[in-house]
């Protein structure tokens, strides 16, 4: 590999031929401030359009000011990275962007989140010198994301979300100069696009422009309303993040202090999702068994491989863009949806409480989830089975609002009968995870024999596309799992093509599954935060003493005393669904 | 087939179906269709397999890729410096008066649409404007009000042949 010799801050670095300034820099600790730059290490997500120009630095012998992050080092380059000049620069640059920007920061939902803000304060901007027109959009609301485009700062992250990693192309700059915008084609509103709602651009813009659609005040009315009684369920990757917003570090396990602060809410039962997460795999599961057994018997009909179906991004992903594959996913609903659907049933009867005074709130790391529990099918007569679903980030807006002192809450458990599950349920919340839930009880009901071990290592990861065999004693059955919906959209040519090897593939549409969803809290570029969250995940499912959802005694009950089996007729009514073609 | 997607789907065969062929095949719609309708633009991302946002995009950032509706000749009047220091703003109301409408309007018969366009490479000729792809340079009202008459003439004449 060559290597290039040069100094910045008079410090002296070798870096390899090819690297930026700004990354020769932050190899020898020198932290050069960025903006529109985002790197996502490890899985190949960079954008660098070099457009806000506050990484600028001073390369002697040269007239202008580079830009750090889009400048390659060469030989014997000689940089300032604050130079009062330098300093200068970026203030300037900052002080512009604000004259343009509205002074939204007291009321913002990004406020303390805001790489801008950040940014102000960095290099302590305390007046504007510039004056001029701002920029007039108008605000785009839709069933999980607001636009409010007055803030956008034409970074362009969201568009390398949107069009390179998820391969959705929903958002593209649109017009020139002074009105140029980041839109739907024809300046459209969201709501009429193909987006997914997978929320991966509010996950990195670095300001207000884009934020999901805030349910909290909703869910506090229902909260303070006596004739309501609202229960409340939580996924499995909210466990693993929610303490980062009260300052705990990445990958600390929250789960009995979220559920000792949703009872101060003031919620009536805490439940989990990931009760919800074991019924889905046995659905799931028996369906995958029943669509195998089928072909082994030599169906050529039969549809494999099968898809999972738990993530509502790629469902509304596969209906407008693979319509013709829409027999193929596993027709199980969301572990979510599951939930709200066996909540209003079978619980509302249980405590005696009618459908309409049962409010179901649930805490996501997701914002399609918002529009999942929107759409029309999942309603009876106008009542939602899953009433508000709420991020991660909105439940710790809750819980500061409710004056709960996080760090210090003891540990408490969830509410029963749905507040119990398995290993098997808490892995879903990570990419790999649902598979693995599903070989843990498919194998067995296959086999009819005990698995000799519980942990699929080969399974597991964070390459955007993985493959393992996994041997049903004897037979061999392949599996995929892709994560990020650029990488979903190969296995589905693949499919297209006929030239699909495998049986099984689970899809999730955010990078790193849930533990990386829309909702969480934001990890500001360092994937590092993702891996933590994904030990945490494993490292609950180690804790627990089922870690196989057919295990599950709730399960087992839920099936004796209400479903019957997994696939009955009342199971399809409840707990299964179809899909649109929304091409 | 409609017109418009056999012209796209010829020129896709000319220029090819990858993201540099997006450029001419824009220009190639608006060459013969005057402008890019929401029509056109979905057709072409179907023929290339790009998303509609990024020639919707494309096509908004380039001033002579017209996506509203045009008249038959587009005049676009320079308003860059040096051809506003030089009386771009007279050449405009003439034709705003002679026509009846706006920068940004085209005339109800559909003929002539107004635009303004940044510095056209004539500064030395100010004011300049064009139509469609014809340049005139050293523009006083008068002979602005000559050469849209001129245009007119030709329309009508065209339009005695047509009927
Ligand atoms: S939510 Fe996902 S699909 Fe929709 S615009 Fe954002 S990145 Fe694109
Ligand atoms: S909407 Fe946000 S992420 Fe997208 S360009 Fe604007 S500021 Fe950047
Ligand atoms: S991967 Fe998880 S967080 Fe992301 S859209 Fe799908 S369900 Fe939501
Ligand atoms: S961070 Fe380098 S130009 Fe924006
Ligand atoms: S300023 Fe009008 S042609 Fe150059």
């Amino acid at each position: 590999m060559e290597m290039i010799n040069l100094t910045i801050d008079h410090k002296p670095v070798v870096v390899r031929k090819g690297a930026t300034v700004l990354e020769a820099a932050s190899g020898i600790g020198i932290d050069i401030p960025t903006l529109c730059y985002m790197k996502l290490e490890d899985m190949n997500i960079e954008n660098k359009p070099g457009g806000c120009r506050v990484c600028v630095v001073e390369v002697k012998g040269r007239r202008n000011l580079a830009p750090a992050c889009c400048t390659e080092a060469s030989e014997g380059m000689e940089i300032s990275t604050h130079s009062i000049r330098v300093v200068n620069a970026r203030r300037t640059v900052v002080e512009l962007i604000l004259s343009d920007h509205p002074a939204d920061c007291l009321i913002c939902a990004k406020s303390g989140n805001c790489d801008l803000q950040d940014m102000a304060n960095h290099l302590g901007i305390r007046k504007i010198h510039y004056q001029g027109e701002h920029s007039m959009y108008r605000e785009d609301t839709s069933p999980a994301i607001i636009r409010e485009i007055n803030k956008c700062i034409m970074c362009r992250r969201c568009e390398t979300m949107c069009n390179d990693v998820q391969t959705i192309g929903v958002l593209s700059a649109v017009n020139r100069g002074f009105q140029a915008v980041v839109s739907p084609a024809f300046e459209m509103n969201l709501d009429h696009s193909v987006c997914t709602y997978c929320g991966q651009c509010v996950a990195v813009c670095p300001t207000g422009a884009l934020t999901e659609v805030d349910e909290t005040g909703a869910v506090i009315r229902a909260l303070s309303d006596p004739t309501k009684t609202v229960i409340v369920q939580t996924a499995p990757a909210v466990r693993a993040a929610l303490g980062e917003e009260f300052g705990m570090t990445a990958g600390t396990l929250v789960t009995g202090k979220m559920v000792a602060a949703l009872r101060r809410l003031g919620f009536d039962y805490v439940f989990d999702t990931d009760f919800a997460a074991d019924l889905t795999i046995l659905e799931e599961g028996t369906e995958l068994l029943n669509r195998l057994s089928a072909f082994m018997a030599g169906d050529q009909q039969v549809k494999l491989p099968i898809l999972t179906s738990c993530c509502p991004a790629w469902v509304k992903f596969f209906e407008h863009h693979f319509p013709e594959l829409k027999d193929i996913p596993s027709t199980a609903r969301s572990p979510q949806q599951m939930f709200g659907s066996i909540a209003k049933t079978y619980f509302a009867d249980k405590i005696k409480v009618k459908r309409e005074n049962l409010v179901v709130v649930s805490i996501m790391p997701c914002l399609a989830k918002k529009y999942e529990s929107s759409r029309p099918e999942f309603s009876v007569n106008g009542n939602p089975d899953v009433d508000y679903a709420l991020t991660t980030r909105e439940l710790a807006h809750l819980i500061n609002l409710g004056n709960i002192d996080f760090k210090s809450l003891q540990n408490e458990d969830f509410d029963a009968p749905m507040g119990e599950s398995t290993g098997a349920g808490v892995i879903f919340g990570t990419t790999g995870g649902v598979i693995e839930a599903a070989v843990r009880t498919a194998y067995e009901i296959f086999t009819g024999k005990q698995l000799p071990r519980l942990d699929f290592e080969e399974l597991r990861g964070m390459e955007g596309l993985r493959k393992a065999t996994i041997d049903f004693n004897g037979t061999p059955i392949n599996i995929g799992i892709a994560h990020g919906l650029g990488n979903a959209r190969k296995l589905l040519e693949e499919i297209q093509a006929g030239t699909s090897e495998f049986h099984a593939i689970e899809i999730m549409s955010c990078p790193g599954g849930c533990i990386g969803g829309g909702g969480q809290p934001y990890h500001h570029g360092d994937s590092e935060i993702l891996k933590k969250r994904q030990r945490a995940i494993y490292s609950e499912d180690q804790n627990k003493s089922i870690r196989k959802s057919h295990e599950n005694p709730y399960i087992t009950k839920l099936y004796e005393e209400f479903l019957g089996a997994p696939l009955s007729e009342k199971s399809h009514h409840l707990l299964h669904t179809k899909y649109f073609d929304r091409s | 087939m409609n017109p418009v997607s056999e012209l796209i789907k010829n020129l896709a065969d000319q220029n090819g179906r990858n993201r540099h062929s997006l450029l001419p095949i824009l220009q190639g719609v608006v060459e013969q269709e005057k402008y890019l309708s929401e029509y056109s633009m979905i057709e072409i991302a179907r023929e290339l397999d790009l998303p509609a946002s990024e020639v919707f995009g494309t096509a908004t950032f380039y001033s002579f890729l017209e996506y509203k509706k045009m008249g038959k000749y587009i005049i676009r009047v320079c308003k860059t410096i040096t051809c506003s220091m030089k009386g771009k703003n007279q050449i405009l109301l003439a034709i705003e008066d002679m026509l009846k409408i706006d920068v940004g309007e085209t005339t109800p018969d559909g003929v002539f649409s107004l635009l303004q366009t940044n510095c056209l490479g004539f500064c030395h000729k100010a004011p300049a404007m064009l139509v469609n792809n014809e340049v005139y340079t050293d523009m006083t009202p008068e002979k602005v009000r000559d050469i849209l008459s001129s245009y007119l003439k030709k329309q009508k004449e065209g339009g005695s042949h047509d009927n």
